[in-house]
């Protein structure tokens, strides 16, 4: 069975790591916040200038002057901090987040990354991705392997406008999780009851299969 | 003799000066820390042809978004445009020219800019259509694209509370863009809920001095909010 948008976030949290500065995107990276290992703190990092975001506010905490990248209203968490958009980005280029995760439409064999503009179709910008892509060496890309006809995202060269250039290593799909090195694909672990075969079938990108390839556990 | 005291008491005082075709550097982040009342005043005298630098272009209903009824902005340049209808189709038609830019790049333009610092080198865009006509240039083996920093005629700015003399206090995730906005303004206004007298402010407690401040004004806030995302209230008797 292909992973639910949950068990993605949740087979991304087992990668966090006690004192992880982490930076979540839009949509289902978003969601691993809900999953942080019990004995593990983390802190959050929205870029429009929060650090130690905490859980969405109850309906008295309300504040329209508190907000998350995703213009969400939200709470700080003890030990919160406060700065302008500049010092955001200082932290995000200048190597200071432990760890990334993003959605992207398609990845390739060269470790591009495309996820924000579909020509013709969706030009509503990259806000903070182009930089966190650059900035940052420890990232995880979250998407579905395949679209629903079947078409896969995982290629040899991106088709879309890229987001950055040879910047992603690590990608867990709905099927797979996969490590990204020396131009191929390297399958690591793969959904609960999907065969190798079937993601062989869904990658379009060469992906190399090393013996027994575990099933992911949660 | 007014002295450092930047307070006016008027829109049309704090626009004073802004014509048509002029660059405005904006802060907000979506409706976040919105000059709200300035851009309102830009609606009301209709100044048009502007290039607009701001990392969103508002709501269709609110923000920067209301200038683009009357055709107002020539060009945006902001790293994320979507939740605005006629933004998309102006943009499409392309009676409104877009300049996407990452946002860390945008905020980094500004600060530069107002900072004396014409261009940076960044990693942030390499490989990417961002950095088509941009000179690359490689450092300890990586590669970098070179951007050239922002200026404006004018800076509209919000802040959460000021002294007279333009010193200025944000608040919260309403900082976001404006303390780099100010001081990339040949004229910068902001708007406050608060002013109190000089020495009122802790200078420890001063985000951003004076010395950036043209024109000062006290304004009412709607502070509309884009995403109101709530937790239940944790019932007592449920317990922990």
């Amino acid at each position: 069975m292909a992973l639910s948008r949950e068990q993605i976030a949740q087979r991304v949290a087992q990668e966090l790591q006690d004192g992880y500065y982490v930076n979540l995107g839009i949509g289902i990276p978003t969601l691993v916040a809900n999953y942080v290992p019990a004995g593990i703190e983390v802190m959050l990092q929205s870029e429009n200038g929060l650090l130690g975001m905490g859980l969405f506010p109850t309906e008295d905490e309300v504040d329209a002057d508190l907000i998350n990248a995703g213009k969400q209203t939200v709470t700080m968490a003890a030990g919160a901090s406060l700065f302008d958009s500049a010092e955001s980005f200082a932290m995000i280029r200048g190597g200071h987040v432990d760890l990334t995760v993003l959605g992207a439409f398609e990845v390739d064999v060269e470790g591009n990354i495309a996820s924000y503009m579909i020509p013709g179709k969706l030009i509503k910008g990259m806000g903070g991705a182009m930089d966190l892509v650059a900035g940052a060496d420890n990232i995880i890309v979250t998407m579905t392997h395949a679209s629903k006809h079947g078409v896969s995202k995982l290629l040899n060269q991106c088709t879309l406008p890229l987001t950055g250039k040879g910047c992603i290593k690590k990608v867990l799909t709905d099927l797979a999780f996969i490590e990204i090195k020396n131009g191929k694909f390297h399958l690591l672990e793969r959904a609960p009851g999907v065969s190798v075969d079937e993601i062989v079938k869904l990658t379009e990108g060469e992906l190399v299969v090393n013996g027994d390839v575990p099933e992911m556990t949660f | 003799m007014a002295g450092f005291n930047k307070v006016v008491n008027s829109y049309q005082e704090a626009l004073a000066g802004l014509e048509d075709n002029m660059t405005l550097i904006v802060g907000g982040f979506g409706l976040c820390g919105n000059p709200e009342n300035l851009i309102k005043e830009i609606k009301r005298i209709g100044t048009t042809g502007l290039t607009v630098v701001s990392n969103n272009c508002g709501t269709t209903e609110h923000g920067l978004g209301i200038l683009l009824f009357d055709k107002q902005i020539k060009k945006m340049v902001a790293s994320y445009v979507g939740e605005n209808d006629n933004f998309e189709q102006q943009m499409m038609s392309g009676e409104l020219d877009v300049e996407l830019t990452p946002q860390g790049t945008l905020a980094e333009k500004m600060r530069a800019g107002g900072a004396g610092i014409p261009a940076f080198y960044t990693a942030t865009g390499y490989g990417t259509p961002v950095a088509e006509g941009k000179e690359v240039r490689e450092f300890n083996g990586k590669k970098y694209i070179l951007e050239e920093s922002v200026t404006g005629d004018f800076a509209l700015v919000k802040a959460y509370k000021a002294d007279t003399f333009g010193n200025l206090v944000f608040r919260k995730t309403a900082r976001n863009f404006n303390p780099l906005a100010a001081t990339a303004g040949k004229i910068t206004v902001v708007e406050v809920e608060h002013i109190v007298e000089p020495g009122e402010l802790d200078p420890d407690e001063i985000h951003l001095s004076g010395i950036y401040v043209d024109r000062l004004i006290k304004g009412n806030f709607e502070k509309v909010i884009e995403q109101r995302t709530i937790t239940e209230a944790k019932n007592p008797k449920q317990g922990a």
